[in-house]
């Protein structure tokens, strides 16, 4: 999959919540939990099932952290993997619906 | 320590409500012998006034929330209440009898992605349970009720409390979660109606039975170190709070009153009335009850189990003062452990005394009037 078609939207079957930054992240299937730093957090809360990964990287991350373009991309497939296979991300290569609110 | 452990230090620290338990209505369908509540409605909130409480708690950062009551399907508007808290992202909870759940309510709580779902079963034998929620096969369509919600892979837990009139079941009980492939979880607490009545606390089971319960490994992982006796406290100890009451949980009525805990009932504000973050930030109440160290309290301060004990803040504001003891967390360290607690010292009891009957001095939960 070209990484510049990557889309992500959070599963609705999550709750999150952000606490001082960083946000708290449960699956409710099988109670995973986790926290994401300020990083991550910025790209689970731009993960709106229509603006690829990419974007979010170029525009959310390298701006607002200082971190190599590169390296921030590598990282957030990285990430984005890792929380898809928990189901806190839904990861497409199309356009996807959010499935849960902004 | 766990992440999870860690989160909820961290918002203990910031004064982050991070747990919120919210009583959607007090109605019943069943009329238990030990229910503090009063059943009838005295003007609970309306479906739009919940969803604005949810909207300004999950602004606030509640990420735990509780759904509880009263039977909170009761209410007819309880799954758009749900749905609406899921939008919100809330971890949600609910807290039933599971007497109306079946098959589609099952089904729907799954698809609500609801985290857990606590049921109270008080006996694994109908005719003792059933006397005791006064509602005919009310243990029959509760268990069939959990089958239906393990069918559709919801964790569930029944909630096993222990009284006088249960106190030899709670092994079948247990037995009978094992069965259903669900959790256990027990509670001694008996707590005072909310008319003020303490005849409810003639329930407790008697303390000299308390050790049965702590010494059962099922229940107790480490008996050697929950057992132990206590060690006198380190200056940080005397730096600690009670609990996480009116720090990072709080409860809130159907009326909308806003209270430290469920079982603490100083009131704080209403939500008819105020922001919820007005009334967490602002409310000299919450300031209070937040203030409280245990250097603080008065008999517990120099009580050998100041460290270790369970004390309620709430129980022994129902006693008569937040700062005091509270005699039912004197007896379970007492009989935890053996070693005479400072409040029975005082006293000169060798053994504790237990409350009961209509003596205790008690501040009420009581819906606050709202203009019209």
């Amino acid at each position: 999959m070209p990484e510049n078609c990557i889309y992500i939207a959070r599963s609705s079957a999550i709750a999150a919540r952000a606490l001082a930054g960083e946000m708290m992240v449960m699956n409710s299937a099988d109670s995973t939990f986790f926290t994401l730093n300020e990083v991550a957090t910025a790209i689970f809360q731009a993960a709106d099932g229509h603006t690829p990964l990419r974007e979010i990287v170029r525009d959310k991350i390298c701006r607002q952290f200082d971190v190599d373009p590169v390296q921030a991309q590598a990282d957030a497939e990285q990430f984005v993997t890792e929380l898809s296979s928990h189901g806190i991300l839904l990861v497409s290569n199309r356009p996807l619906a959010s499935e849960a609110p902004q | 320590m766990s992440l999870m452990t860690e989160v909820g230090q961290k918002a203990f620290n910031l004064g982050v409500p991070i747990a919120v338990h919210i009583d959607v209505t007090y109605r019943c369908n069943e009329r238990c012998v030990h229910c503090y509540l009063d059943h009838d409605d005295h003007g609970e909130m309306t479906t739009a006034e919940i969803k604005d409480v949810l909207d300004q708690l999950a602004e606030a950062g509640v990420f735990f929330l509780t759904f509880s009551g009263g039977e909170v399907f009761m209410r007819r508007d309880f799954f758009e209440l749900v749905e609406y808290a899921r939008r919100l992202m809330f971890n949600v909870k609910i807290k039933t009898n599971a007497v109306m759940i079946h098959e589609a309510e099952a089904r729907r709580i799954r698809e609500l992605d609801v985290d857990t779902i606590q049921i109270s079963v008080y006996s694994h034998r109908p005719e003792v349970h059933d006397a005791i929620t006064k509602l005919p096969h009310s243990l029959e369509r509760t268990i069939k009720a959990i089958r239906f919600l393990r069918e559709q892979g919801l964790r569930v837990t029944i909630a096993n409390v222990l009284m006088t009139v249960n106190s030899s079941d709670h092994l079948g009980v247990q037995k009978l979660a094992a069965e259903l492939g669900v959790h256990y979880t027990l509670d001694p607490t008996i707590t005072p109606m909310m008319d003020g009545d303490t005849s409810v606390l003639a329930l407790r089971i008697p303390g000299e039975e308390l050790p049965e319960v702590f010494r059962n490994p099922a229940l107790v992982a480490s008996q050697e170190e929950f057992c132990a006796p206590p060690q006198p406290p380190s200056a940080e100890d005397l730096e600690g709070y009670s609990c996480s009451a009116g720090h990072s949980f709080c409860y809130i009525s159907p009326y909308g009153d806003v209270f430290p805990c469920v079982q603490f009932p100083l009131p704080t504000g209403n939500i008819r009335q105020q922001k919820f973050l007005d009334i967490w930030n602002l409310s000299p109440e919450m300031k209070e009850v937040r203030s409280i160290q245990a250097k603080d309290l008065t008999v517990c301060s120099s009580c050998s189990h100041v460290s270790s004990c369970t004390r309620c803040p709430g129980l022994a504001y129902v006693e008569g003062s937040m700062r005091g003891p509270s005699t039912a967390d004197c007896e379970k360290s007492f009989y935890r452990t053996g070693v005479p607690t400072a409040n029975m010292l005082r006293q000169g009891l060798s053994k504790p005394r237990t409350i009961s009957g209509n003596g205790a001095r008690l501040i009420q939960i009581r819906p606050i009037a709202v203009p019209a």
